[in-house]
């Protein structure tokens, strides 16, 4: 078996460290994801399902463990090393309000291009086109994000988290807002292309239907993981 | 628009335009502080100019003259009283002139050097009589101190023999024109008969009537001062630079030089103290201008935190979200001060229709010069990079999460 996506040993997070009110919301994680692994993260609200995320995401660092992103021990890297692993190795898809409201949707999708590999270039261009094909807007590739409906949204951003062909992705309750047929195509669309493209994925949701649909379902409760498998 | 620009002019250009009612603030703003410094500073070079040429325009940048004499006790010794009376002062010459002439002219920044004899004498036609100074002059030499041919409005500037050049309220005064005859009757008992063979308007009444000009053997015959001259008359190339060509001179010759600058210090201070008020009036609208920019700028940062935050998120580095920011800022400067130089050049051309001299010329034209609007270029984009950059710090300094949260 190849590196793990994602390992995490004796992981944990604190915040407001050394003053009397510290609190531990990530007590010790162990946890390894494979490539081509599509996993859900489940839990009650306040469990520390989104810090877990940002920390695998690399938004926040981890208090005490070690992570390791594609092979790479995070802890010895720097802020701009850091900052281009998450560029070129992690696409990010939030709830839907989150894509850049000046720019098209095709503008958007090509945008971690743009950061990664400066401006662009016709093929760059042809591959956005090409990515919002697959998740079936090339109709709308012009269209401003407040001219598209909720689910169209999150088709660009996942075609967007999709652009630099990351080896993770991250989703933070993608389907959270959108009604269920939706949600399913949604979902659907994530699932094509961790099979297409051998992708990782971790899936925030709060809908056990969803969660039953992927290979593997990660509870977390009061800070602790529970391993379980998948429908 | 073509999606082409690298990421940092890109997003800021696209925050810009998608802030329409804040940018067309902040660029509203730093166009009308560029319009006015452009404006003033025009404005206040072209007066001072004006001021400075007119006031030289009848007059040596630098003169050199003979020390005065004075009396000194022969003897001091206690015991004594002694009363020294001041002297009166004689016409006398520069002592060995065309060693100094030349001394004068080698020095670096001297463009003109000529001998002036002047003296004062009678201007007589039938019963009237006219007080005047005599001015012997070399005419090719003189020309090279004060613009003699632009003034001239009958005849040339050109003495010869019995020729002399006089002024417009002399010529007036004593009823005479081109080619008329002139008797000037000197303090000694000389005279001589003149030709009239121009008449100049200096733009100054007083030297309309005062000035007349014969050649310099004639001068110095009439004034009884064979071979010598007066005063020496300089042109330096930078006028400002009149007070150090002076002090020079004075150090190597000993003798008594005087700068426009000494000559008309009153004028000098006035001409600084409207620089320095400039220069505080611009001061304090780049100031404005800035904390402007810088507040529009922090507010943006606030209301794109969001933005920034899926930025990062998407592997944008800090770096990156500074220059956003910065550029954002330097946009702004660069884009106001063209237009401000563009408003600046209307307010020229309207404001030279509406203030005009006495003889309804203009009081300034409306002209902008190059230099103005590069210099307002120049300031109003690094103007614009400093006030960015605390936004632009709090911008990069941004903690993703929170961003994205938010």
């Amino acid at each position: 078996m190849s590196t793990p996506v994602v390992e995490l040993a004796g992981l944990s997070k604190a915040y407001k460290v050394g003053t009397p009110v510290e609190t531990e919301v990530l007590h010790s994680l162990d946890l390894s994801l494979a490539e081509a692994e599509f996993a859900a993260l489940i839990g009650p609200s306040g469990s520390g399902k989104s810090t877990l995320l940002n920390i695998i995401g690399l938004l926040e660092r981890p208090t005490g463990g070690r992570l390791s992103i594609a092979g790479r021990d995070t802890a010895t890297l720097s802020e701009a090393e850091i900052t281009r692993l998450r560029g070129r190795s992690i696409g990010f898809v939030f709830q839907f309000h989150h894509l850049l409201p000046a720019f098209s949707a095709l503008e958007n999708v090509m945008m971690p291009t743009v950061i990664a590999r400066g401006a662009p270039d016709d093929e760059a261009e042809a591959a956005a086109h090409a990515l919002l094909a697959a998740v079936g807007l090339s109709a709308h590739a012009h269209k401003k994000p407040a001219e598209l409906s909720g689910g169209q949204q999150q088709r660009v951003a996942i075609a967007r988290a999709l652009a630099l062909e990351p080896r993770l992705i991250l989703a933070d309750e993608p389907t959270g807002n959108l009604d269920t047929h939706t949600a399913d195509d949604i979902f659907a669309l994530l699932r094509e292309f961790n099979r297409k493209t051998r992708c990782a994925c971790l899936i925030v949701t709060h809908d056990p239907r969803l969660a039953a649909r992927c290979d593997r379902i990660l509870r977390l409760v009061d800070g602790r993981l529970e391993d379980g498998a998948g429908g | 628009m073509k999606f082409r620009l690298p990421f940092a002019p890109l997003v800021a250009l696209r925050f810009l335009r998608e802030g329409r009612m804040q940018t067309a603030l902040i660029l509203a703003g730093t166009t009308g502080g560029v319009a006015v410094i452009v404006f003033l500073t025009q404005l206040i070079t072209q007066l001072q100019a004006q001021i400075v040429d007119r006031v030289l325009g009848s007059q040596a940048h630098v003169v050199i003259r003979p020390l005065e004499e004075a009396n000194r006790r022969a003897f001091d010794a206690p015991g004594f009283a002694s009363i020294v009376e001041p002297r009166a002062q004689r016409l006398r010459s520069v002592d060995q002139w065309e060693n100094i002439a030349g001394l004068a002219a080698g020095l670096p920044g001297v463009t003109a050097v000529s001998p002036v004899v002047t003296g004062p004498a009678f201007a007589l036609r039938g019963q009237a009589s006219k007080s005047v100074a005599l001015m012997g002059v070399d005419a090719e030499r003189y020309r090279r101190i004060v613009r003699m041919d632009g003034y001239m409005i009958a005849g040339r500037f050109a003495v010869e023999g019995p020729r002399a050049v006089i002024g417009s309220e002399l010529a007036r005064d004593l009823g005479i024109g081109l080619e008329d005859k002139l008797r000037v009757l000197l303090p000694g008992g000389r005279d001589e008969l003149l030709v009239v063979g121009g008449v100049f308007d200096i733009g100054n009444r007083d030297l309309n009537r005062r000035w007349v000009f014969v050649t310099l053997p004639l001068a110095q015959s009439l004034l009884d001062l064979p071979g010598g001259i007066s005063n020496l008359d300089i042109t330096v190339a930078d006028i400002f630079d009149a007070q150090t060509v002076a002090d020079r001179l004075r150090g190597a010759t000993g003798l008594t030089v005087d700068s426009w600058m000494q000559t008309n210090a009153q004028l000098l201070a006035a001409l600084r103290n409207q620089t320095v008020s400039n220069n505080l009036i611009r001061s304090f609208v780049i100031i404005i201008v800035a904390l402007g920019i810088a507040s529009v700028l922090v507010v943006s940062v606030v209301q794109k935190q969001k933005e920034i935050g899926i930025l990062r998120a998407m592997g944008a580095s800090r770096a990156m979200v500074l220059q956003v920011f910065l550029i954002q800022g330097a946009v702004v400067g660069a884009v106001g001060s063209l237009v401000g130089s563009g408003l600046a050049f209307a307010l020229l051309k309207v404001f030279s229709h509406i203030y005009r001299n006495a003889d309804g010329s203009p009081l300034f034209s409306a002209e902008l010069e190059p230099r103005f609007i590069v210099m307002a270029a120049l300031v109003a984009t690094l103007v614009g990079l400093a006030s960015a950059l605390i936004p632009a710090r709090r911008a990069a300094r941004m903690d993703p999460v929170q961003a994205i949260r938010s």
